[in-house]
């Protein structure tokens, strides 16, 4: 919500978390694992720049897509390819 | 205490009296000797900061904008090539609003290689955001870390704040120096106080991201805090005269002005030798006068305006080439006397670069010419002085 230059901080500042910044809007391509093929090695989770890809209790990786950016690395790094980069308006 | 001193240790005497708790440090000449004077102290026990050795300028101004963030008082020094590395984190710290105070040691940039004095690294700045304090002699540039504190730290200002020197003029040649006693530095400059720090107990994050709808906004109150800094260090000097005993004009100082005819405007050590030859011009029956530009950044525009009123031809003398159809300080100075109804004539003169002396001579003629300007009109607008085999000002003797 806009407000008025002197409502605003002196210094450009912020208490909320970067977490709530939904950077996942920036993406174009959206990286999709078939879990089938996936080994669980987590090289995609070790190389992702944003740390969104979280370890679930079975190891499988989970990619946090409200933060992801869709740069491509884990598809890139991973083994057995098991990562596709899907455009956005595709299902 | 008066001591003999170079203008650098003059500008580390200023950096330890004002009990400055970080420094960040990477040597250039001919700065180097400012903070060899400082690690000496440091190593010594004499002088209780942190003393950061950091891999390029950049990474000095940066260590001083980190450790400013978390509310400490900081400084580091530079000259030319690494003025000029500075560049992004001068914006940092403005932008940040973050009172960092360093000092400039004039010196040209390369190519040619040279190491003397010459005003394009800092004019070259002056976009920055960052406040532009020019001294004189070596007790100013003791003096003026003192002040540069006092008002960087304002929170009507909170911008980074440059003294410059001329190198070796200054920052080199001994000159007797009073330095102040601690009780009464302490009492004019009181410890940093910031409006905000960072703090992990109360997390927050400096410098983040903002988006079109708010960018303006930072900008603008930056720009009332430039707005108000004029009247911040005239107070600051009014308030150093009554501690210290010693008075600096103002953001110009003027030289026998009041009822001058023609005047010179000139920053840094060079005044000097123009306030001696308007002596001389005086007691020839001249009506001649020099405006000492102290402080670029905030522009004085009040102070040229007034100026301009009174006299009738300015000349500006620069020791910087601005690759411009005249110097960054005629460029400002015209701009401020066009709100006038009868803007006075303006010439430029260009002089002292890379560390060419300034001779008396060579003042003496510009006076001399602004005086012709003054009687038959301004013919050319920029002059270079002092180039072998060029000749300038025709029919003055």
């Amino acid at each position: 919500m806009p407000v008025g230059y002197e409502e605003m901080p002196e210094a450009p500042g912020t208490t909320a978390s970067t977490e709530e910044v939904q950077t996942g809007l920036w993406r174009t391509l959206r990286p999709v694992i078939d879990y089938a093929k996936c080994t669980k090695c987590l090289l995609c989770w070790k190389f992702c720049p944003d740390g969104v890809i979280a370890v679930l209790e079975d190891s499988r990786p989970e990619i946090d897509l409200y933060h992801c950016k869709g740069c491509g690395i884990c598809a890139n790094e991973c083994p057995p390819k098991c990562i596709a980069m899907v455009r956005e308006e595709e299902p | 205490m008066k001591q003999v001193m170079t203008g650098n240790t003059a500008a580390a005497w200023g950096v330890r009296l004002a009990r400055v708790d970080v420094i960040a440090t990477y040597p250039i000449t001919p700065q180097t000797t400012i903070m060899e004077k400082l690690a000496e102290w440091v190593e010594k026990g004499e002088f209780p900061a942190q003393y950061i050795q950091t891999e390029s300028e950049h990474s000095s101004l940066a260590a001083c904008i980190a450790a400013a963030s978390v509310g400490a008082r900081t400084y580091t020094a530079t000259s030319s090539h690494g003025l000029a590395l500075m560049h992004e984190l001068l914006l940092w710290a403005s932008g940040a609003r973050l009172p960092v105070v360093l000092t400039d040691v004039n010196r040209a940039l390369a190519p040619p290689w040279n190491i003397w004095t010459d005003h394009i690294d800092t004019v070259a700045e002056r976009d920055t955001g960052c406040l532009q304090l020019y001294c004189e002699s070596n007790q100013e540039v003791l003096d003026m870390m003192l002040f540069a504190y006092r008002v960087a730290e304002d929170r009507q200002v909170l911008l980074p704040m440059m003294v410059i020197e001329d190198a070796f003029v200054l920052s080199h040649t001994s000159e007797i120096v009073d330095v102040p006693s601690q009780e009464i530095v302490d009492q004019y400059l009181p410890k940093f106080e910031p409006e905000f720090r960072l703090d992990p107990s109360e997390p927050f994050g400096l410098g983040s991201v903002a988006m079109p709808d708010q960018f303006m906004e930072f900008r603008y109150r930056a720009s009332l805090a430039m707005d108000r800094a004029p009247e911040v260090i005239r107070k600051a000097l009014g308030e150093f005269e009554r501690a210290f005993g010693r008075s600096y004009g103002g953001l110009i100082e003027e030289y026998r002005c009041e009822d001058a005819e023609v005047a010179l405007v000139v920053a840094g050590s060079a005044a000097s030798t123009a306030k001696a030859v308007a002596d001389e011009l005086r007691r020839e029956g001249h009506r001649v006068g020099v405006a000492r530009l102290r402080v670029f950044r905030p522009f004085p525009v009040e102070e040229i305006r007034a100026l301009g009123k009174r006299i009738s031809t300015l000349g500006v003398l620069e020791r910087a080439y601005a690759f411009g159809p005249n110097g960054a300080f005629t460029t400002e100075i015209k701009g401020a006397l066009l709100g006038l109804l009868a803007p006075p004539r303006v010439k430029n003169y260009i002089a002292g670069l890379g560390g060419r002396d300034i001779r008396p001579e060579e003042i003496r003629r510009m006076f001399l010419d602004l005086e012709r300007v003054s009687q038959a009109g301004l013919d050319r607008e920029v002059e270079w002085v002092g180039v072998q085999g060029l000749r300038w000002a025709e029919g003055i003797p």
